[in-house]
């Protein structure tokens, strides 16, 4: 676009709005759409209690992107480390409230709102170690040394969510700050390093998994070990899918969801229950846009100004982190992982999650939106 | 600045290099949801409809059992259910059972028992609170039926006999089925809930017959195993109607004239060897064993020294006595040893070796003819003609005339009874046969064992002429006439005759039994069966009087007859157990049954 000559001049209210892409937000919609048709067929035909809720809230989420597509990307670079330590606050407040006696509790109620902090803790940590290596040059990344700080900024929080227990997010967490941490050119064999640390850690690790988290993965290994109890959703799903064929059962038609079969069909297993109505066919179309979403954020890390290394990775970031999402949802609705309790952000019924992939959409577009001037920090 | 421009090579090098990683993971979902969806569809196309569709068994009304005319002996008739639905209730559910316990006289452990069943149950599920509504019960539910949403009444069939213990024995009953029943068949049916399997009689014997076929409903549940719909009904075929030769009115009167005596009685179409009616007495009520008989009431009837449970007609062993003389009579004549003119004089006793025989009469008949000797059933006759003739005679002439076998009837527990001679004893006794035992036998004493379906089977083969009737229960369609035994007619007549002088002849042992119907004659034999033997020592004191015995120890009373003489018809025989006298209480009775045939005119 020919309106930017002045690599430093700042865009008006109005010019940063017609540089969203609009394209990228057409399909948010559209995968919006598809998740509240799923809602109202799950309800048996009705947009109560999920399709009409479900709808609002994705208009509210498009709000929130959007305002926070139209916040300059400075004001992220300078949040990031107050947002960063008040988010781990909050996380040493659940956990602490959870541990005397008030129950396991993953939020804090604002009344509105269930505030997830583990949620807000997915952006925290992007913006926070983005801003730590953009601030670091290569060689101290490179070293032992270089490494310590990230790995402590990763540590403290995830270990903070694994204790909820909320096993499937920490391992989001950590799996994010994993590409960043390659992204910012740690060298390969410390990855091995790490790796073969995990590997040999694992029983000791197993020793503290709770019991349920070790019989969802003992489940996933092997489904039929108890058909009727942990192994059921897992049999039913793939029993929902399978049976859908290429072309599915049609809408309003899925046997396994409507006769309530299918277990948790309007949440974590809405991908299932999409694919028994719509078949292969319906199961590729998810796939398919949320694959031009994410390469659309790769194409925004690309396309924003080369000196602003801040903004590439905070897009990278969110963006593998939704990648996340959408992957660790499917493969384990389909039997490829064990089942963790990750939904299909867009199309599963639930608030937050949609609240937080919308605000982290509208960061990635605040930095496209300003993508041919440098970072002022 | 070189510097930073290797921090955003490596950055960007790498973000393409984890771009294609998501890209590669997208196609292994898309090729995991290959391998589900297309490549398993059937299998698990088969799984979810596993899942989906329930079927039930539908049970068939099962056929009925009627009598000749067409009357139901056994039947179908509704039974109301109260059931509750716990989800439809609207309110308390105590509430509910307080205000129906007194329409339906609920006890305490009734109401617990409810309670429990519907803590049990998923809320959708129907809970049994009373079964066999009277009509008042129903109706007065019905007409509160807006007051109480969730209590429903439910109708379903439940096996009746009508006549009670009239047709307790030829027509059995039926009850729940078995463990051994499960192993003997794997009829889907016998796995329904609930369902009732013939147990003993015809029920039993024609069982799969009068079951029908079942229907089935296939509905959609979900997965808490409610029904959503239902997706396909096919109804089952009612049993086959199974139509029995029985008279039900004789049936009623035979079993009347017993009173309270125990015997049987069996009457046939001489012509056709159709049963008319076939009583055991005393007998049961079959409506108590449908829904399971109470301890009690079982014990009643197993201990009943009258024996109630069993079918006496075709179970019932007796010697035949005296009425055997008509067996032997005709054997001496066939085989030359007596003609109508053999003449053998009755002292009251005769000696073969250094045993002596003694007439029932103690002074003697005097000289005896054949028409004569059966008549006053005197004994000395028939020792003098059954020697003559041997006992391979006799038994040769018992079997054609139908004893010593067992017959079609489809029931169960039928005995053959015991014609003996020489081969049977040394089979069963390992001894020669002795003189004395054919004297014996030649007034149906000793082994000879009968039941009374197979007298009355040998009395209509002798006055139909000599023709081979079997007895039946079933009408046969296409009626063969049944082949001729070759008997001289001559021989016939003159049997007959002496029957005819039993209850015409003046001094005839059974002239009281004469019927009361004008211009219809009948003719008979009585006959009495010692049940212990009367030892020397008690003939040297007198003889005590069967009636200061107790009653097990009583001689059986038979009396065999048909009527009318000249065209014979019908065929009777009686037994009535301990009964003293055949003249006395069988012959009566007889008479009593045969005097309602012909009135009846059964054809």
């Amino acid at each position: 676009m020919a309106i930017i000559l002045n690599q430093n001049q700042e865009l008006s209210l109005k010019e940063r709005f017609f540089n969203l892409n609009f394209v990228y937000i057409l399909i948010l919609c559209l995968l919006a759409m598809i998740g509240c048709l799923t809602l109202y067929s799950a309800a048996g035909g009705k947009i109560t209690p999920w399709a009409l809720n479900q709808g609002i809230r994705f208009g509210m989420g498009l709000c929130v992107m959007i305002t926070a597509a139209m916040i300059k990307p400075e004001f992220y670079y300078k949040i990031a480390t107050p947002f960063y330590l008040f988010t781990l606050f909050l996380l040493l407040v659940v956990d602490v409230a959870g541990h005397t006696g008030m129950g396991a509790q993953r939020w804090i109620n604002l009344g509105f709102f269930k505030l997830q902090p583990s949620e807000l803790m997915k952006l925290a940590i992007v913006l926070q170690l983005a801003r730590y290596f953009s601030n670091t040059p290569l060689e101290e990344i490179r070293t032992i040394r270089g490494i310590i700080v990230p790995i402590i900024i990763v540590a403290v929080p995830v270990a903070f969510i694994m204790i909820q227990p909320d096993l499937g997010t920490s391992l989001m967490v950590l799996f994010c700050a994993t590409a960043l941490f390659y992204l910012a050119g740690i060298q390969w064999w410390k990855f091995g390093l790490a790796l073969g640390g995990v590997a040999a850690a694992a029983p000791i690790l197993w020793h503290f998994l709770h019991d349920y988290q070790k019989n969802r993965i003992l489940t996933f290994l092997d489904p039929e070990r108890d058909p009727q109890g942990a192994g059921y959703h897992i049999i039913q799903a793939k029993i929902a899918l399978g049976s859908g064929g290429a072309w599915g059962k049609g809408f309003l038609s899925g046997t396994q969801s409507h006769l309530n079969f299918l277990p948790e069909k309007h949440t974590d297993f809405i991908f299932t229950m999409f694919s028994e109505e719509f078949g292969m066919i319906g199961g590729i179309v998810i796939l398919f846009l949320n694959l031009i979403l994410i390469s659309y954020g790769y194409w925004f890390a690309f396309r924003i100004h080369p000196s602003n290394y801040f903004g590439k990775m905070v897009i990278l970031g969110l963006n593998t982190n939704y990648f996340l999402y959408v992957f660790i949802n499917v493969a384990m609705v389909i039997g490829l992982l064990p089942v963790v309790g990750i939904p299909l952000p867009l199309i599963s019924y639930g608030g937050t999650v949609i609240i937080s992939v919308m605000a982290s959409f509208g960061i990635m577009q605040s930095f496209y939106v300003n993508r041919d001037r440098e970072l002022k920090k | 600045m070189k510097k930073s421009n290797d921090k955003l090579r490596i950055l960007l090098k790498r973000s393409l290099i984890i771009f294609s990683a998501n890209i590669f993971l997208f196609f292994v979902l898309v090729g995991r949801l290959y391998y589900l969806q297309i490549y398993q569809k059937e299998k698990y196309a088969l799984l979810a409809d596993s899942n989906r569709f329930s079927t039930r068994l539908l049970v068939p009304p099962r056929g009925s059992i009627n009598d000749r005319n067409g009357v139901e002996l056994a039947t179908n008739i509704q039974n109301f259910q109260a059931l509750l639905i716990a989800e439809q209730v609207r309110g308390d559910i105590n509430k509910l059972l307080e205000e129906i316990t007194p329409i339906l006289k609920l006890t305490p452990e009734d109401i617990e028992q409810i309670k429990k069943d519907i803590k049990r149950h998923r809320r959708f599920v129907p809970v049994k609170i009373k079964d066999n509504l009277s009509w008042d019960e129903v109706s007065t539910l019905m007409l509160n039926n807006h007051r109480w949403p969730g209590l429903v009444i439910d109708q379903g069939l439940i096996r009746y006999y009508p006549f009670k213990q009239y047709t307790a024995h030829p027509l059995g009953y039926v009850g729940s089925v078995s463990e051994k029943d499960l192993q003997q068949s794997d009829a889907p049916l016998l796995q329904v809930p609930g369902f009732k399997i013939g147990k003993s009689g015809f029920e039993k014997t024609y069982d799969e017959s009068l079951r029908g076929k079942e229907g089935s409903l296939k509905y959609e549940v979900n997965a808490y195993g409610r029904i959503m719909r239902e997706i396909e009904k096919i109804e089952g075929t009612k049993g086959e109607d199974l139509n029995l030769t029985i008279d039900i009115r004789l049936q009623k009167a035979a079993f009347d004239a017993f009173g309270d005596e125990a015997g049987a009685a069996v009457v046939l179409d001489v012509h056709t060897g159709e049963i008319l009616a076939s009583v055991s007495t005393p007998s049961f009520d079959p409506n108590l064993f449908v829904d399971g008989i109470s301890q009690k009431n079982w014990d009643a009837l197993l201990y009943d020294e009258k024996t109630p449970l069993t079918n006496k007609a075709i179970s019932g062993q007796y010697s035949p006595g005296s009425t055997f003389k008509v067996v032997v009579a005709l054997a001496a004549l066939e085989a030359g040893v007596i003609d109508e003119k053999t003449d053998y004089f009755c002292s009251g006793k005769m000696k073969l070796g250094n045993h002596l025989f003694h007439c029932w009469k103690h002074y003697g008949h005097g000289h005896q003819t054949l028409v004569n000797a059966l008549k006053n059933s005197c004994d000395i006759y028939f020792y003098e003609t059954a020697l003559e003739l041997g006992i391979e005679k006799i038994a040769a002439m018992s079997r054609k005339l139908g004893l010593g076998t067992t017959y079609d009837l489809g029931l169960e527990n039928q005995k053959k009874g015991v014609i003996p001679d020489k081969a049977w004893k040394r089979q069963q006794f390992k001894t020669g046969w002795q003189k004395g035992e054919t004297v014996i036998a030649g007034i149906g004493q000793g082994y000879v064992l009968v039941t009374p379906t197979q007298l009355v089977t040998m009395l209509a083969r002798v006055v139909n002429g000599g023709y081979e009737i079997t007895p039946t229960f079933i009408k046969r369609p296409n009626n063969e006439a049944p082949k001729s035994l070759h008997l001289n007619p001559h021989d016939i007549s003159l049997v007959k005759q002496g029957m005819y002088e039993v209850v015409n002849g003046k001094g005839g042992t059974a002239t009281r039994a004469k019927l009361k119907i004008k211009g219809i004659e009948m003719g008979g034999k009585t006959g009495t069966t010692q049940v212990r033997r009367i030892s020397l020592k008690e003939r040297a004191e007198g003889i005590k009087k069967d009636e200061d015995l107790p009653w097990k120890y009583r001689n059986h009373a038979w009396f065999m007859a048909y009527a009318p003489h000249d065209n014979p018809k019908y065929a009777v025989a009686v037994i009535v157990e301990h009964g003293r006298s055949g003249a006395g209480v069988a012959a009566p009775i007889a008479s009593k049954i045969l005097e309602e045939a012909i009135k009846l005119d059964i054809r």
